[in-house]
């Protein structure tokens, strides 16, 4: 199960970083989104793996060590929402600066690359 | 003694608070101002004399309040015989200054500019002699700093007032900086910040190994304030301030705190031959330059400040030498320079203010319209000279002699004698020339004003001073002597040597000495008469010494030039170098943490995986790299398949014990997606294979890229794996999950740590969500497409050709049939969703839900309306108005944590209740839960406002588009 999660985060991290270097406005975006997925995970993972246990009080199960950590879940669960915020707001920055420059390169004139 | 503490920071508050008193007063109060400044002097001086019995004893008062206690930092005064007398010349002179300057200060000027400004920097240099705390006095000598600077470019329309104004800072707040690092350094080597503690440690300061450092660094730091050579040029550059603030800034004030932190912490630190090598040749090099070059001067307040200069240059000397008597002399000095010096400026104020110019060679014979002042200027500049019976005099003559003595055994030390009788004659012959050319020989003609003596009141301090001046000069011993005393024992304790202050002392070397200067210097000037009424512009010899161009071709190279091209070499306006550079330091940071931690990571080998959970990351591995490698000519597919990766995110949250997570990653990917969705079409057309082919630098840009994300991803998977098999220490989430009931009565701890426990973070973080949507929002307002995406997208415009071809007149058109199943099965999803919204807000505190996932949902629902029958059609029945949502939540949000105040409970705290609601049964009302309706209701209100707001630029851009296809020439004409 690590496993496969750690190996996870590693491809989304990875196709995000290379996106993130790429020279066209678009790529950018997509690319923060992978990594926004990867590192949503990975905060997750610190309160370890659990299947099966929701942070979901159960009456009849007073004994804690029998839950998921929530505290991760809290944080990622803003991450997700203030992630989505920040993606609009990049979204209408690459519209209107292709409206203003003519171009979806990142500097906002063509380049080298 | 409690009274002695609160008296003691009254002479600190008091000039502050008039300060802040003074800036409130109407522009024109001029009165109402000096008599504030005024009584704040006098109270000072009042106070200050109401301890001398206890200084004069020996004593010492202190006053300590907690400031920083957790760094060993108090807030400490303390008030010794030299800070006394600092303290009664700072108010003294103060006070004079206020009462000249009522009458110099023209009633065009703003007065309470400059009495705040006046009584702000009496403050600060009255802090800086009562610290007793090292880092306090800093702060102390910054602000001195800082109102100097005020001070000075007062007439702020003046370029050159703002100008000299800005160099004096540069200089004296970097020294400054330098004087702070030598502190902590002394505060280091002592182990205390507590000057009575720095005072008693001289031996082990001076044996330290860290002791040059520190000198240099408090050198730097004194010798600017003071304005000692090299760094001298401030100080003449300076005097373009008006006449009162250079008379208080350069006699009693300002230059006077280097030198006062000289004899400060002469005992603790001048024990040493480095003192003498850093402060001697200093002190022998300002007091020539000086007296040369105000002997050259044509500017009466140019030649004022030389004079400043050089004889500040004879008192760093003097502490330099490290003898104690040398000490003597120099606190000596401090006393009979700050009254002379501060008369011949209000003098030179006086002459601009009646005559008009100061330019001494326009003025003359000037005795004959302004006799009193030409009197008093006379006998000022008489102590100034260091004729007998005049206090200058006796300090003159504790340094000839001093200078006779041997201190160092060197060559300079055998010069001085003959150095410091070329100085006297120099100080001489240009105190002579400012009498003589200004009061004497014929009378000026030209000058741009009659000049005539000025109303009393104005000569009244120039009077006052030049008394002190006459009585120290005849009686010391019952005038001055006393304090003297009181301020030499505080200064330099056991080591105090016996030095006589009589008037006579028979024919010694250093009454010669004064013979040899006094004639000396009147033959100087005689001879040099004829030059010096010339033309003649600067000072010969020293003129290319422009300590002032030096100054700017520095500033010009390190705030400029350099600074330019290490931004040309290093630094880079380029996006994708920066991100480059950022992911290989994240990288390289933590390469670095794994390696430098000693310890070995253990491998665990992995446990079994479900299979299918394997096949999901099979599948979204795949989407995420095929996302990342169609993203540049597949926009659409790549926004699919970053959805598809965004999936499997939300079944691992799912499946891994996460419900909350995954519901809100699932809503927050199909808002996202339709956002891209909508952003799509303004991006410019990229097809593949018409773009150019690579050139091999951009093919092994590609390859260095790949290989840093291939880094940059193996990385962080090994890092992920490490620590989800690292086993879990102790953490907050069994405390979290002890209280979510007991203490936030709900069952789901994710929602109850959100809305309850950091509910603080979740305002914020709504808070940030409505400013982003509103910055959405207004920058579509100003949104202007390019003009390539205004046009109707291929596919419409062909649908729109091939409707009007087939139907014409009343029918329908066919896009009207478009989408006609899904739009009318998503209308009528409108109120389930609307009902699966509040259902999950509903139960967000106990089973997964809440606020976020709700507000999401339900402005899915908004959504769904929008793109079932276009903007138009959905605006025309469903009015939604996000501003009004983000405003309610907010302030249902606040209002819920405010209402916690009624209860005596800070902020947020919450309360909660079971209610029985018909048909629902037990229900749970939490406070908390009008705090997630306010979460719920800005999330609608952002969410719908950011889309709305995208899809509406479809609306505007057709409007332009027709306007453009009714008017084509006309460009721009919206």
């Amino acid at each position: 199960m690590e496993l496969v999660v750690a190996l996870a985060i590693g491809v989304l991290a990875g196709s995000g970083i290379w996106l993130l270097l790429r020279p066209r406005t678009f790529q950018v975006i997509i690319g923060l989104s992978l990594v926004s997925y990867a590192v949503n995970l990975f905060i997750f993972g610190m309160g370890r793996l659990r299947v099966g246990a929701p942070p979901v009080l159960n009456p009849d199960t007073p004994d804690v060590s029998a839950y998921a950590d929530p505290t991760p879940q809290a944080l990622v669960l803003t991450a997700i929402v203030i992630g989505f915020a920040m993606t609009a707001l990049f979204l209408v920055v690459i519209l209107a600066a292709r409206g203003l420059t003519r171009t979806d390169h990142v500097d906002g004139r063509e380049g080298g690359s | 003694m409690p009274d002695d503490a609160l008296f003691l920071i009254s002479i600190i508050a008091l000039p502050f608070l008039g300060s802040f008193i003074a800036a409130l007063l109407p522009t024109n109060a001029r009165n109402a101002e000096a008599w504030l400044a005024g009584l704040v002097s006098v109270g000072v001086v009042a106070i200050a004399i109401s301890f001398r019995p206890v200084l004069a004893a020996g004593n010492v008062v202190r006053a300590e309040y907690a400031w920083l206690p957790e760094f060993g930092l108090n807030f400490i005064l303390r008030l010794d015989g030299l800070a006394w007398s600092f303290v009664v010349l700072i108010g003294g002179i103060g006070f004079l200054v206020v009462l000249y300057a009522r009458y110099y200060m023209s009633p065009a000027d703003p007065a309470p500019r400059f009495f705040a400004f006046l009584l702000a920097f009496m403050g600060a240099m009255l802090g800086i002699v009562v610290s007793g705390n090292l880092i306090q006095l800093v702060v102390f000598w910054e602000l001195t700093s800082i109102f100097s600077f005020l001070l000075i470019s007062y007439w702020n329309h003046n370029q050159t007032a703002r100008d000299g104004a800005r160099v004096a800072l540069t200089v004296t707040a970097a020294g400054g900086l330098c004087l702070l690092a030598a502190m902590l350094l002394l505060g280091r080597i002592v182990g205390s910040f507590d000057l009575e503690t720095v005072l008693t440690s001289g031996p082990r300061i001076v044996s330290h190994p860290l002791y040059l450092t520190m000198l240099i660094l408090f050198a730097l730091g004194v010798l600017t304030k003071s304005a000692q050579f090299p760094f001298h040029f401030w100080l003449p550059r300076a005097m373009v301030a008006p006449t009162p603030v250079s008379a208080y800034l350069h006699s009693a004030t300002m230059v006077k705190a280097g030198v006062f932190l000289l004899a400060r912490f002469w005992p603790a630190m001048a024990g040493h031959e480095y003192w003498f090598w850093i402060f001697a040749p200093i002190g022998v090099a300002t007091l020539l330059i000086g007296a040369f070059m105000a002997l050259f001067q044509q500017d009466l307040k140019g030649l004022l400040a030389y004079s400043t200069i050089s004889h500040l240059g004879l008192i760093t000397l003097l502490l330099g030498l490290g003898s104690p008597l040398a000490a003597v002399a120099a606190i000596f000095h401090i006393m009979n320079h700050a009254t002379f010096k501060a008369s011949l400026f209000m003098a030179a104020g006086i002459i601009d203010h009646e005559a008009g110019t100061r330019d001494v060679r326009r003025l003359g014979g000037l005795y004959r319209a302004m006799p009193i002042t030409a009197l008093l200027a006379t006998v000022a500049a008489a102590a100034m000279a260091g004729v007998p019976l005049l206090n200058g005099f006796l300090s003159k003559e504790m340094f000839f002699a001093e200078t006779i003595e041997s201190h160092v055994d060197t060559v300079l030390d055998k010069a001085l004698p003959y150095i410091a009788t070329i100085a006297g004659v120099f100080s001489v012959a240009y105190s002579l020339r400012l009498i003589h050319q200004v009061f004497f020989g014929p009378p000026a003609k030209d000058l741009p004003r009659q000049p005539h003596d000025p109303v009393l009141w104005m000569l009244l301090p120039v009077a006052l001073l030049v008394l002190i001046c006459l009585l120290v000069g005849i009686l010391p011993g019952p005038t001055i002597g006393n304090f003297l005393a009181m301020a030499v024992h505080a200064t330099l304790g056991p080591q105090t040597p016996t030095y006589s202050l009589a008037v006579w002392h028979g024919f010694t070397p250093a009454l010669f000495m004064s013979g040899v200067a006094m004639i000396g210097g009147v033959a100087l000037y005689f001879a040099l008469q004829r030059y010096l009424s010339g033309d003649v512009e600067g000072v010969p010899i020293l003129g290319a010494l422009k300590g002032k161009r030096l100054f700017e071709r520095a500033l010009v190279f390190l705030s400029w030039r350099w600074a330019r091209e290490l931004e040309q070499n290093a630094g880079t306006t380029r996006l994708q170098p920066q991100m480059r550079l950022l992911v290989c330091v994240t990288i390289a940071a933590a390469l670095w943490s794994l390696f430098s931690r000693p310890g070995s990571l253990d491998f665990t080998w992995p446990s079994s995986a479900d299979p299918a959970f394997v096949l999901v990351w099979l599948v979204g591995g795949i989407c995420a790299v095929a996302a990342a490698y169609q993203a540049k000519y597949h926009r659409l597919v790549s926004l699919i398949l970053t959805g598809g990766a965004g999936l499997a995110t939300c079944i691992t949250f799912a499946w891994l014990s996460a419900p909350d997570l995954a519901l809100t990653q699932l809503l927050v990917e199909i808002v996202t997606t339709v956002l891209i969705l909508l952003g799509l079409r303004w991006l410019p057309k990229r097809i593949e294979g018409l773009d150019p082919d690579m050139t091999p630098k951009a093919r092994l840009r590609r390859v260095r890229d790949l290989l840093i994300a291939v880094a940059g991803g193996a990385g962080l998977a090994a890092l992920s794996y490490t620590v989800l098999t690292w086993p879990i220490g102790n953490s907050i989430a069994s405390n979290f999950l002890e209280r979510a009931y007991t203490e936030g009565g709900g069952r789901n701890v994710v929602n109850v740590i959100l809305v309850d426990f950091r509910g603080f973070d979740t305002f914020g973080e709504i808070a940030v969500l409505a400013i982003a949507s509103i910055t959405v929002f207004s920058l579509l307002r100003r949104f202007r497409p390019a003009r390539d995406s205004i046009e109707l997208p291929a596919q419409k415009s062909f649908q729109n050709r091939f409707d009007a071809d087939r139907y014409t007149g009343g029918k329908d058109p066919l896009s009207a049939h478009y989408m006609i199943v899904p739009g009318l099965i998503m209308r009528l999803l409108f109120p389930v969703i609307a009902m699966t919204a509040a259902f999950l807000f509903m139960r967000g505190h106990d089973l997964p839900g809440g606020g976020f996932v709700a507000g999401l949902t339900l402005a899915i629902a908004f959504i769904l309306q929008y793109m079932a029958g276009g903007t138009r059609w959905a605006e025309a029945r469903l009015r939604v108005l996000p501003a009004r949502w983000m405003g309610f939540g907010l302030l249902a949000a606040a209002a819920t944590g405010a209402g916690a105040w009624f209860f005596g409970r800070p902020f947020l705290t919450s309360a909660f209740a079971y209610a029985d609601i018909p048909i629902l049964g037990k229900v749970p009302m939490a406070s908390a839960l009008f705090f997630d309706l306010g979460v719920f209701s800005v999330v609608v209100g952002a969410t719908v406002l950011i889309l709305i707001a995208l899809a509406h630029q479809a609306l505007r851009v057709q409007r332009v588009s027709s306007d453009a296809a009714a008017a084509p020439p006309t460009e721009g004409s919206r």
